[in-house]
């Protein structure tokens, strides 16, 4: 159970220092130290980005691409040198393909109303796999209802991964994209989506891949993944709600036809004809999110600091440290086992509920996550109603995770 | 223990989650329904036998968190034998309680067992589990076929 993720030679990250740098995490819940255990929820912010919002409204607010004036062009430099860091990010090929959108599911929405709908007939296919996010579900399903077409999903086993020779089985010359989750959010699996990416373009058919989960906890090179399309959200990615990123590739985009009409995606504007601007504007219509795009160019720089290599080394110790601990309480049991794994560890016990559990935790200070996570088809293949959740990030430690075991063991005493 | 806590799980409350009372399915029942709340996956069938608008049997099964069994557990022992429009204006006396909208104790006492129930109001999203079993009950009542949602 391990990233792919070599371990350097010693471990450069300071976790008491970088928690000084989160000010919720000083917080108090029910009189506790809050333990912030729901990470792949959501992440907190550190207060670079909470800096850089107020520096943004205080001293920068204006509208971007539209002025001649002094705020509007540092405005525009400041949203602009943001989409570059995204691009730096995950090494897109070029900042035109770095589209801001209001999240993962914005991102994908975008794809499948517009990749979707020109290229989808009766009869032709999307592939998912089992263990996708609602968001990578739904959009997909609308599409395919709307054109005739059908979702084919690739079946998960026991420990929560891809069955591989299944996806090769659905692949088809009637598949028109393959959408699958890098990591999973329930299960923390973390797909071989390399492998998967090679098997589809054996085929001709492009692949978006929902790295929601992803870019927080592995470094990511959408060019040596050779991925099409590339979600995520930045308010899991230490940054602010309401602002993602979608990458596709250049000679995609250009085929596809705009999402959304209004201001900032038109070059010329007749009551005959409009012709469409140029990359990446082309899919941002309207005024867009210019604080929270900016303070996600933060977050990264933040991350970068840090360095992902580092975080991802660190995740997998308290990973492989929290399994160990949870496996020796009475009855736990974890759902998703699969070989690679991200922080995330999802548990159930047969008597006792995880929203009890959930409820009793909260009590100590522990926030997780309890329910269905948003991947129903999920709790279905597991025969389990929902699952109670622990994901960690790099301000988490190991004696955070000592007082979850204590906390879970008194839940047990008053339902055993 | 915490205060809140124990308020909310006490001793009736666990005791119920662990040998629900009517845990069956009705074969001959008359009025069913199944209940669903999205947001935790809590899943409730509840099955009446009513005559002439007498409940005379009433039962349920499902999975659920300890609130939600032992308010569907409560529920049935306590409508019982009940006139079906007096469990209705139960229901809404109840739905009172685990919101916080009671003033007046002395109605409390009408609830009886229910009362116990009364922690929930300190806990906004736990209301739902307490109210899953009754909503379903009241739906099943009115024969509605269709899958009851909390949402």
């Amino acid at each position: 159970m391990s990233l792919k993720v070599q371990t350097p030679e010693k471990l450069k990250l300071d976790v008491q220092k970088i928690r000084k740098d989160f000010p919720i995490l000083s917080q108090k819940v029910h009189g506790k130290d809050l333990i912030y255990l729901d990470n792949a929820a959501t992440t907190q912010k550190p207060q670079a980005v909470i800096d850089e919002l107020n520096k943004y409204y205080n001293s920068l607010n204006s509208n971007v691409h539209r002025g001649v004036h002094s705020l509007s062009e540092q405005a525009t430099n400041a949203y602009e040198g943001s989409r570059i860091k995204v691009k730096n990010f995950i090494n897109a090929g070029s900042e035109k393909e770095i589209i801001f959108t209001t999240g993962t599911t914005g991102a994908i929405n975008l794809v499948a109303q517009t990749y979707g709908r020109m290229n989808l007939k009766e009869g032709d296919e999307v592939i998912i796999s089992g263990m996708e996010h609602h968001s990578n579900i739904v959009p997909w399903q609308m599409i395919c209802e709307e054109k005739k077409s059908k979702l084919k999903v690739i079946p998960i086993d026991d420990n929560g991964e891809i069955i591989f020779e299944e996806f090769e089985k659905l692949l088809s010359d009637k598949t028109k994209i393959v959408s699958v989750v890098y990591v999973s959010n329930s299960l923390g699996t973390i797909n071989p989506v390399k492998k998967i990416i090679e098997k589809a373009h054996s085929f001709g058919i492009p692949v978006l891949m929902d790295g929601a989960q992803a870019v927080q906890h592995i470094p990511v090179d959408v060019q040596e993944l050779g991925c099409d399309f590339f979600a995520f959200s930045g308010h899991k990615t230490f940054g602010p709600t309401g602002i993602g990123i979608l990458y596709g590739k250049k000679n995609l985009l250009e085929s596809m036809p705009p999402y959304q009409g209004g201001g900032d995606m038109i070059a010329k504007v007749t009551f005959e004809k409009t012709t469409y601007n140029e990359l990446p504007y082309k899919f941002e219509a309207g005024t867009p999110n210019i604080a929270d795009a900016i303070g996600l160019g933060k977050a990264i720089d933040y991350i970068n600091e840090i360095g992902i290599k580092n975080i991802a080394a660190y995740e997998n110790e308290l990973l492989e440290y929290a399994t160990n601990e949870l496996s020796k309480i009475n009855g736990l049991k974890i759902i998703g086992t699969a070989k690679e794994k991200s922080s995330v560890i999802s548990f159930v016990f047969d008597d006792v509920h995880p929203h009890d559990i959930g409820t009793f935790l909260d009590f100590d200070g522990i926030a997780i996550r309890t329910g269905h996570h948003c991947t129903q088809p999920v709790m279905d293949r597991f025969n389990i109603p929902a699952t109670s959740r622990a994901s960690f990030s790099f301000y988490n430690t190991k004696e955070e995770i000592d007082i979850l075991v204590i906390s879970l063991n008194k839940v047990l005493e008053v339902f055993g | 223990m915490n205060d809140e806590l124990r308020e909310l799980y006490q001793q009736v409350i666990l005791d119920h989650n662990k040998s629900p009372r009517n845990f069956r399915i009705i074969e001959h029942a008359n009025h069913s329904a199944e209940g669903f709340n999205p947001l935790c996956g809590d899943h409730i069938d509840v099955y009446l036998d009513v005559k002439d608008g007498i409940i005379n049997d009433i039962s349920f099964q499902g999975k659920g968190c300890a609130i939600s069994k032992a308010s569907a557990s409560l529920m049935s022992s306590i409508v019982k034998g009940k006139k079906v429009k007096e469990a209705e204006v139960l229901f809404e006396k109840f739905h009172d309680l685990i919101t916080g909208k009671y003033e007046d104790n002395s109605d409390v006492v009408e609830l009886g067992k229910l009362a116990v129930l009364g922690g929930v109001r300190d806990f906004p999203a736990r209301v739902k589990c307490a109210s899953l079993a009754w909503h379903t009950m009241i739906n099943a009542l009115k024969e509605e076929k269709n899958i009851v949602s909390t949402e």
